[in-house]
């Protein structure tokens, strides 16, 4: 078993759809969450506010440094994300391809690293 | 008796076999490959004398699973980790370890799997399927050692980290992960077939690698139609090899070959593929270009050739491929049936600016429609376009022609 990040992207300078579309998005994202569970692979999730609301923080010379963020300068940022534990890659792919059609954005797949053995 | 020579000859053609069925067994690349090696150095100590065993393959992964768990066992001996040892003891003893040809199949997706780039599963695939050293794929890709080297590396840690699996694909996803596998054998073929950059036009020892490859899939999938039209294709381009190159391996091309020199086995075998897939009506893009080789090899000359046939398969082909390069070659049939300028007009809206063969094909239709100048310009442009220099000896020929 392996865990994957499934993160949701999308593109800030996209127009942002339209209530009923909005709405629509969280049904189906809240039906793919039920049916992960109910499958067992689902570990935790959750929708991100806007990447304007973000602040950063970061150890500097000894000091912290609290700034605005978001922190990646890109014009795709994280909309939310997934964590499931799934077989192997295929079966990852295989939730995010539903995950990719219920929250209609590309859907980047990525293995967490093992826990460290006690 | 046997020499060092012939060893290394039987491990080059059994290790992919060997490497598939250990990482079957112990699930990870790395120690199925570093055990064959390990087999390898045994074979050349103790063959010389003994003779090479009946059964090399069998003695091959024998030896080899008996040095990767000797390893793993001094392995989690040093890291402590006796829960590893236990399961390995449990698992080895009663077991022989069979071969089973669905574990080359396996990890041929593996290799390919579309989560990997297309340069890695070109590297993984002639390093663990075809079995070739890493010297030898970087010299077929032109690339330092030392670059594929990080390539394979980087490539085998992805498949450790994301845990790709060694499976063949349910046949709901079949089409779609049989893509990347045709598309890397077909291309390590054609990196053969017209090396993209380099002196020669033709690397035979890389597309003999490429139709080994494509044999052990239509053995391995002798259902899927596809595969066997990219069996086929591939032969049929093949048959074709020694009438490609003139005596100074300058390049010629389909209308000026002497057929007398196409391989006629190699047709033959090709097009009874072609035949067979016409049978299933099946149709897939290999099978429609198997197809239309066929048709040119069985016209003696380009004069008898059923251009109009060809023209029809291009017109499926593109149902299949809509693309301009398909475009591209429907219309050089469209002028070799008579329709020379209409061809040219078709050429010149597919904006085809940056590939070299738009180039020659426009340079090729306006030399006919007697165009010479603007002919000229278009070898000129075509000759910036290639890193071939066989293929541009013949561009700049053809373009001083007609200057």
């Amino acid at each position: 078993m392996s865990q994957y990040l499934m993160s949701v992207y999308y593109d800030e300078a996209d127009e942002t759809p339209s209530d009923e579309v909005i709405q629509e998005m969280y049904a189906d994202v809240e039906a793919l969450n039920q049916k992960m569970r109910d499958s067992g692979v689902w570990v935790f999730a959750g929708g991100l506010h806007t990447p304007d609301t973000a602040t950063v923080v970061r150890s500097q010379d000894g000091e912290i440094l609290t700034t605005d963020g978001p922190f990646p300068e890109a014009k795709e940022q994280i909309g939310g994300f997934w964590v499931i534990e799934a077989d192997n890659l295929d079966s990852a792919l295989d939730w995010a391809s539903q995950a990719t059609i219920a929250c209609r954005g590309p859907v980047e797949v990525r293995p967490f690293q093992d826990e460290p053995e006690a | 008796m046997a020499d060092d020579r012939e060893i290394a000859e039987v491990f080059q053609r059994e290790s992919g076999r060997a490497v598939a069925t250990l990482v079957r067994r112990f699930g990870d690349i790395d120690v199925a490959e570093e055990a064959v090696q390990e087999a390898f150095v045994e074979a050349i100590r103790r063959w010389p004398s003994g003779g090479i065993p009946p059964s090399p393959a069998g003695w091959i992964i024998t030896t080899a699973k008996n040095r990767a768990i000797d390893r793993l066992r001094r392995e989690s001996r040093r890291d402590d980790k006796q829960s590893e040892a236990m399961r390995l003891r449990d698992r080895d003893e009663p077991e022989e370890i069979e071969i089973v040809e669905d574990d080359q199949l396996r990890l041929i997706f593996t290799c390919c799997h579309p989560a990997l780039a297309v340069s890695a599963q070109v590297a993984l695939t002639m390093k663990l399927i075809a079995g070739l050293g890493t010297d030898e794929i970087a010299r077929a890709f032109l690339v330092p050692e030392t670059t594929m080297a990080q390539r394979l590396v980087r490539a085998k840690r992805k498949i450790k980290a994301a845990n790709i699996p060694y499976r063949i694909p349910g046949d709901a996803e079949l089409p779609n992960r049989l893509k990347p596998v045709l598309a890397v054998i077909y291309l390590v073929y054609n990196e053969g077939h017209t090396a993209t950059t380099g002196d020669q036009l033709i690397r035979h020892d890389v597309s003999s690698e490429a139709l080994r490859l494509a044999h052990l899939l239509a053995d391995l999938m002798p259902d899927e139609p596809e595969v066997i039209g990219l069996l086929a294709l591939m032969l049929l381009t093949e048959a074709r090899r020694l009438a490609r190159t003139g005596r100074d391996g300058e390049l010629v091309r389909l209308p000026d070959q002497d057929r007398g020199l196409w391989d006629r086995a190699l047709i033959a075998e090709g097009q009874d593929l072609v035949r067979a897939c016409l049978r299933r009506n099946r149709p897939g893009p290999y099978q429609i270009q198997a197809a239309i080789a066929a048709v040119h090899a069985d016209g003696r000359s380009p004069d008898e050739t059923d251009w109009a046939q060809i023209v029809a398969l291009y017109d499926q082909l593109f149902q299949f491929v809509p693309t301009p390069v398909v475009e591209l070659n429907r219309a050089i049939a469209v002028a070799e049936s008579g329709d020379v300028a209409g061809a040219l007009d078709t050429v010149e809206k597919l904006g085809l600016d940056g590939y070299h063969l738009y180039h020659a094909t426009r340079g090729d239709l306006l030399e006919r429609l007697g165009r010479d100048a603007d002919a000229a310009d278009a070898f000129a442009s075509a000759v910036e376009l290639t890193g071939n220099e066989a293929e541009k000896r013949h561009l700049l020929d053809r373009e001083a022609r007609l200057r």
